[in-house]
C-alpha cells in the first residue's frame, strides 16, 4: 500500500486521513480470504457477490463501536428513579434514537461507508468527557480527526472545553476563570497525547517528503462551493437568491447576457463558478463565516463553565455553523450535528423540538442520496419508521408541554407534498430531462430553511442559558 | 405510547423486512426454458389480458398449457387480469403473447414484487391487525407483541416477497372469515372462505373445519329452527358466491377442464423431497415402485380422512372459536402429513393457524413456526434464498425470546394440565417435567441450525445426491408429527363447560 496511497490513480483515491487507510489496509488484508480480485488496483467499479456481502459485513461488524459508544452515552443519562418501565426512560428512547437513526442507517450501510464507526468515536469521546475522563475524551478526539477530518469542524469545541474546565482545576464561584488554577501538567500531558497521535499517523509520510500531496488530497479547494446534491446550507439558498435575481434581472432587461458566465451552477458536477449578481465566494470567504458563526459558542463555553452539557451545546453549535456556512460540504455532515443533539434531546423540551425539526429536515436533506427505484421503498418506510418513533417517544418524554410550534408543524408537514413531488411525480414528468436539477434544488432550499431555524434556536437557547447560569460550586 | 403510534411503527418494521426480502432473488431466476413461479405468474398475466376467457385452461395454439399453464381457481385468473392491465400501462413488452416469454429484468421484478405489496397489505396485512388490535382482549403490550410475531413470521415472508407466490391473499381472506366468525357473521366468514377457496385450491385443507364448524353452530341453534334456517342461508351464500366467480367458465366442458387443471391426479403421491409421511417413509420401502398410482390415491384418502375425523367431530359438537382455531391447525396438519401430492409450502396453512395461536401456546407455536421455516429451506436454498433466511430466522427467535418463552414450560402454560390429569387417572407417576420441554426445544432449534449449515455449505457425497433435503424432510416430518399429536391433545381435552371467550 505505501508509498503511493495518496497519488492520483481514479477518481476514488484516498482522501481521508492516514490513519483511515491504515484502516483500509487492515480491512484488505481481511479481504484477501474474500475475493482477490477486489483488491487489484485497476479493478474499479468491481463488486461480485463476495465482495459485496464482505464490504457489509465490514460496516456492520465496526458498528459495534457505535453500538458500544451508544450504550456509554445512555448511562450518562441521570436516571430519574420512578420506576417507568423500560420503554418510557430516556436512556431507552436515546438508545433507539441513536441506533435506529435513519441517516446513519442508509449512509452506511446502503449507501455505503464507515460512518457508524467514526460517529462511535465522536460518541465515545463525548460520554468520556461526561465521564470526567478528560485525557481519554482527548486521545479518542485526536484519533477520529487522523480518520476522517471533517471532524476538525468541531475540534475548537474540544479544545477551548478541555482548556478550559480541564486545565485550570477550578473556576470563581459565579462560573467564570480563575487564572491562578492553571495547571501546566494538564495542559502538557494534554499536548502530549494530541501531538504523538498526529506523529504516529503522518509521520511516515512526513519522512517520505509527501505532506504537500497527502494535504492536497485531504482538502481540496479546487471543487465547488456547493457538493453535486447541494446541502442545505446558506450557500444553497445564496446560489438560488444569486440565480433568481439574474434570472428576473434578465427580465427586467438591467443585465446583459453576454456577461453571465456559461458554466451553469445547476449543472450538478463539482466544477467552480461565478456568481452573477451577488459577489462570488472564495473559500477565505466561507472560513471567515464559518468563524464568525461559531466565534459567539466558542466565547460562551470559554467564559462560563456550564459542565459536559454546555460543551455539547457548543459542540453542537460549530457543527451546524462549519455545515452552514463551510466550503463544499456534503450533505452527510448534519449528522455530525444530528446525533449529539440526540443526547440533549432526551434531556429537555425545548432540545426535543429542535431535535425533531433538524433530524427530520436533515434526513429528507439526505433522500437523495439513495436514487434507485428499488430503495424508494426502503428510504420512505426507515424515514416514516424514525420519524413516527422520535415524535411519539419525545412526546411520550415531556408530556406535559407542546414540543413544537404550529409554524413548525406547518413546515414539517411542508415536508410530506415535497418528498412526494420529488420522488414520485418529478421523474414521471417531461421536464426531467430538461432539468434534472430541479427536486435537488427544492429538496435544498426547503431543508435549508429548517436547519438554519433549528441553528438559531439552538443558539439563542445557549445565549440564554449563559446568561442565567446559576453559580457553581467550585470544580 | 398510544395504540395507533404502535401501530404504525411495527406495521413499518413489518412492510420494510417484506420489502428487503424482496430485494433478493426469485424462484427460477435466469434458469431458462422453464425458469420458476415467477415466470408462471407473469404467464398468467399474459394469458389472461390476451387471451379470451374461455381459452384461460385450455390447451391451444396460443395457450400451450405445457409452459405454466393455469392451475389456481378463476380468482388467481382474474387477479392476474387486473395486474396486467397495471403492466400494460407501464411497460406493454411484458405480457407481450409468445413474445414476452422468460423477460426478465429489473423494473419488471420491482412492478412484481410491488404486486405482492400490495396484495400482502390488502388483504393479509390489515387481518393481522384487525385480529391482533381489536379481536384480541389482552394486555396492550401483549397485542403488540402477537402482530409482531405474526408480521415477522419468516415462512410466509421468504415464499411470498423471496420465491414468488400470492399465498398472503388466501391467507388472508382465511383469516376474514375466522374473524367474521368470531363477530358471529357467519355469511360473511362463509363468502370470506369461497373466496380464500377459489383463490387456491389448497385452502380445500381449511374447508372441513369451516364446515363442521358452521354445521355444529346449526345444530346448536336447533336443527329444527333456527338451526335449519342458518344452514340454508350458508348454502345460498356458498353456492352463489361460488356462481359468481366462476361466471366465465359455468358450461361442463369448462368446468371439468378447470377442475382437470386444478386436480393433477396422474402426478403420484409425492414430488421432490416433502415433510410428509409418504416421502418418509419412501426411505424405507419405495412406495412409488410398490403400489400402484390407484391405490396410493386411495391409501393416502383412508389416512387423511382417519386422521382428521377426531378432531371434526368433536368441533362439530362443541363449536367454539378456539376449538375452531385447533381444528384448523388440526386439519391442515393432517392434510399435509397424509394427503396426495404435497408441496412443501403447503405448511403455510398450519402456520397461519398457529399464528393466531401465539398467545395461547408461546413455545410451542413458536417451535412449530420455526419448524416450518425450515421445513422449506431446500427450495429457498434452490432460489438463492439462505441469506433472507438466516436473517429473518433469526429475528423472529429474537421476537419471540423477549417475551421470554423458555420460561412458561410448565403443564400449565403449555396448556397440557387437563390431558395430564387425565393420563394420571391410569399412570400416577405421569408428569412432564419442567426442564423437558426447554431442552428438547432447544436440541430441535440446534439440529436445525446445523443442518441448515450443513445444506448450505457442504456437497452431498455423489451416491446419495439428495442426502441433504431428505435429512430436513424427515426432521421436520418428525417435528410435524409431534406437533398434530400435541394440537389434537389440546383440542380434545380443551374444557368446553367454560364461558365461551373470543
Amino acid at each position: 500500500m505505501p508509498p503511493d496511497t495518496y497519488v492520483d490513480t481514479s477518481e476514488w483515491t484516498l482522501d481521508y486521513p492516514p490513519l483511515f487507510a491504515w484502516f483500509e489496509y487492515l480491512l484488505s488484508q481481511i479481504g484477501r480470504y474474500f475475493d482477490k480480485e477486489m483488491l487489484a488496483v485497476q479493478n474499479l467499479n468491481y463488486g461480485s457477490t463476495a465482495t459485496i456481502i464482505f464490504q457489509r459485513l465490514t460496516v456492520i461488524f465496526t458498528d459495534i463501536l457505535f453500538m458500544y459508544a451508544a450504550r456509554e452515552c445512555c448511562r450518562c443519562i441521570p436516571e430519574k428513579k420512578d420506576g417507568k418501565e423500560l420503554f418510557k426512560r430516556p436512556a431507552f428512547v436515546l438508545a433507539v434514537l441513536l441506533l435506529w437513526n435513519f441517516g446513519l442507517l442508509i449512509v452506511d450501510h446502503i449507501h455505503f461507508q464507515y460512518n457508524g464507526f467514526l460517529f462511535g468515536l465522536l460518541l465515545l469521546s463525548v460520554a468520556r468527557l461526561f465521564q470526567n475522563r478528560n485525557l481519554e475524551s482527548a486521545l479518542l478526539f485526536t484519533i477520529l480527526l487522523n480518520f476522517k477530518h471533517i471532524f476538525l469542524y468541531v475540534a475548537p469545541a474540544y479544545g477551548i472545553y478541555l482548556l478550559r474546565s480541564y486545565c485550570f482545576t477550578s473556576s470563581k464561584p459565579d462560573g467564570s476563570l480563575k487564572w491562578s488554577t492553571f495547571s501546566f501538567l494538564r495542559l502538557a500531558s494534554l499536548g502530549l497525547i494530541v501531538c504523538s497521535v498526529f506523529a504516529v499517523s503522518f509521520g511516515p509520510f512526513i519522512a517520505m517528503g509527501q505532506l504537500p500531496q497527502v494535504l492536497s488530497r485531504l482538502f481540496p479547494f479546487k471543487r465547488g462551493l456547493c457538493h453535486a446534491y447541494w446541502a442545505p446550507n446558506f450557500w444553497a439558498l445564496y446560489n438560488v437568491i444569486d440565480k433568481a435575481l439574474s434570472v428576473i434581472g434578465l427580465k427586467c432587461g438591467l443585465l446583459n447576457i453576454e456577461s453571465i458566465p456559461k458554466a451553469s451552477m445547476t449543472g450538478g458536477l463539482v466544477q467552480e463558478f461565478q456568481h452573477t449578481v451577488l459577489p462570488s465566494v472564495s473559500p477565505l470567504i466561507t472560513l471567515i463565516c464559518t468563524f464568525i458563526s461559531i466565534m459567539p459558542a466558542v466565547c460562551c463555553l470559554w467564559l462560563k463553565h456550564r459542565g459536559p452539557y454546555g460543551f455539547l451545546h457548543c459542540l453542537i453549535l460549530c457543527a451546524l455553523g462549519s455545515f452552514l456556512f463551510g466550503w463544499h460540504v456534503h450533505e452527510k455532515a448534519i449528522l455530525i450535528a444530528i446525533l449529539p443533539l440526540s443526547l440533549l434531546a432526551v434531556k429537555g423540551k425545548k432540545e426535543a423540538g429542535i431535535f425533531l425539526v433538524l433530524s427530520t429536515t436533515g434526513h429528507l436533506s439526505l433522500f437523495p442520496l439513495l436514487f434507485t427505484a428499488q430503495e424508494l421503498p426502503i428510504k420512505i418506510l426507515l424515514m416514516l419508521l424514525f420519524t413516527v418513533y422520535s415524535f411519539s417517544a419525545l412526546r411520550d418524554l415531556f408530556r406535559e408541554d407542546r414540543l413544537l410550534s404550529w409554524l413548525e408543524v406547518l413546515y414539517l408537514c411542508g415536508l410530506i407534498p415535497l418528498g412526494i413531488f420529488c420522488e414520485l411525480f418529478y421523474p414521471l414528468t417531461p421536464w426531467k430531462e430538461r432539468f434534472p436539477f430541479l427536486p435537488l434544488l427544492l429538496t435544498s432550499v426547503y431543508c435549508a430553511l429548517g436547519v438554519m431555524q433549528s441553528w438559531l434556536k439552538l443558539y439563542i437557547l445557549l445565549l440564554n442559558e449563559s446568561a442565567t447560569v446559576k453559580p457553581k460550586k467550585d470544580q | 405510547m398510544e395504540l395507533w403510534n404502535l401501530m404504525s411503527i411495527i406495521l413499518l418494521l413489518g412492510l420494510t423486512l417484506r420489502w428487503t426480502v424482496s430485494l433478493n432473488s426469485y424462484s427460477g431466476a435466469g434458469k431458462p426454458p422453464m425458469f420458476g413461479d415467477y415466470e408462471a405468474q407473469r404467464h398468467w398475466q399474459e394469458i389472461t389480458y390476451n387471451l379470451p376467457v374461455k381459452q384461460w385452461y385450455f390447451n391451444t395454439s396460443d395457450n400451450n398449457l405445457q409452459y405454466w399453464g393455469l392451475d389456481y381457481p378463476p380468482l388467481t385468473a382474474y387477479h392476474s387480469l387486473i395486474c396486467a392491465y397495471v403492466a400494460k400501462v407501464i411497460n406493454p413488452d411484458w405480457i407481450s403473447l409468445h413474445t414476452s416469454r422468460g423477460y426478465e429484468s429489473l423494473e419488471h421484478k420491482l412492478f412484481m414484487r410491488s404486486t405482492v405489496f400490495v396484495a400482502d397489505l390488502i388483504v393479509y396485512i390489515s387481518a393481522v391487525f384487525f385480529y391482533g388490535f381489536y379481536l384480541n382482549k389482552s394486555s396492550e403490550k401483549k397485542k403488540v407483541f402477537n402482530v409482531l410475531c405474526m408480521l415477522v413470521y419468516p415462512g410466509l415472508i421468504l415464499i411470498d416477497y423471496g420465491h414468488f407466490q400470492y399465498n398472503c391473499v388466501s391467507l388472508g381472506f382465511t383469516l376474514w372469515g375466522i374473524i367474521s366468525f368470531t363477530y358471529q357473521r357467519y355469511l360473511l366468514g362463509s363468502l370470506a372462505f369461497v373466496l380464500a377457496l377459489n383463490y387456491k385450491q389448497m385452502e380445500l385443507y381449511h374447508s372441513l373445519p369451516f364446515f363442521c364448524f358452521l354445521l355444529g353452530k346449526s345444530f346448536s341453534k336447533g336443527i329444527k329452527g333456527d338451526g335449519l334456517v342458518l344452514l340454508v342461508k350458508i348454502a345460498f351464500t356458498v353456492i352463489a358466491s361460488f356462481a359468481l366467480c366462476w361466471l366465465p367458465f359455468l358450461t361442463t366442458e369448462q368446468i371439468f377442464q378447470v377442475l382437470r387443471r386444478l386436480f393433477p391426479v396422474d402426478r403420484g403421491i409425492f414430488e421432490d423431497k416433502v415433510a410428509n409421511i409418504w416421502c418418509s417413509l419412501s426411505v424405507l420401502l419405495k412406495i412409488k415402485n410398490v403400489i400402484s398410482l390407484q391405490t396410493q390415491l386411495k391409501l393416502s384418502f383412508a389416512a387423511t380422512l382417519l386422521s382428521v375425523i377426531p378432531t371434526c367431530i368433536k368441533l362439530t359438537i362443541h363449536p367454539n372459536l378456539k376449538g375452531f382455531i385447533f381444528s384448523l391447525a388440526n386439519c391442515s396438519l393432517s392434510f399435509f402429513l397424509f394427503s396426495f401430492h404435497v408441496h412443501e409450502k403447503s405448511i403455510l396453512l398450519a402456520a397461519l393457524p398457529v399464528c393466531l395461536l401465539l398467545n395461547e401456546t408461546a413455545l410451542m407455536s413458536t417451535w412449530f413456526l420455526v419448524a416450518s421455516t425450515f421445513s422449506m429451506l431446500p427450495l429457498l436454498l434452490k432460489d438463492g434464498l439462505l441469506l433472507p433466511y438466516i436473517v429473518t430466522s433469526l429475528l423472529f427467535l429474537l421476537v419471540t425470546m423477549t417475551s421470554s418463552v423458555l420460561e412458561k414450560t410448565s403443564e400449565e402454560d403449555l396448556k397440557l394440565k387437563p390431558f395430564c390429569i387425565s393420563i394420571r387417572r391410569y399412570i400416577s407417576w405421569f408428569n412432564i417435567p419442567k426442564q423437558l420441554m426447554r431442552n428438547i426445544f432447544l436440541l430441535s432449534v440446534i439440529t436445525m441450525a446445523i443442518l441448515s449449515v450443513v445444506s448450505a455449505t457442504l456437497t452431498p457425497p455423489s451416491g446419495l445426491p439428495d442426502l441433504f433435503p431428505l435429512l430436513v424432510s424427515v426432521v421436520s416430518c418428525i417435528h410435524f408429527l409431534y406437533f398434530w399429536m400435541y394440537f389434537n391433545i389440546l383440542h380434545f381435552w380443551e374444557p368446553t363447560n367454560k364461558i365461551k371467550t373470543n
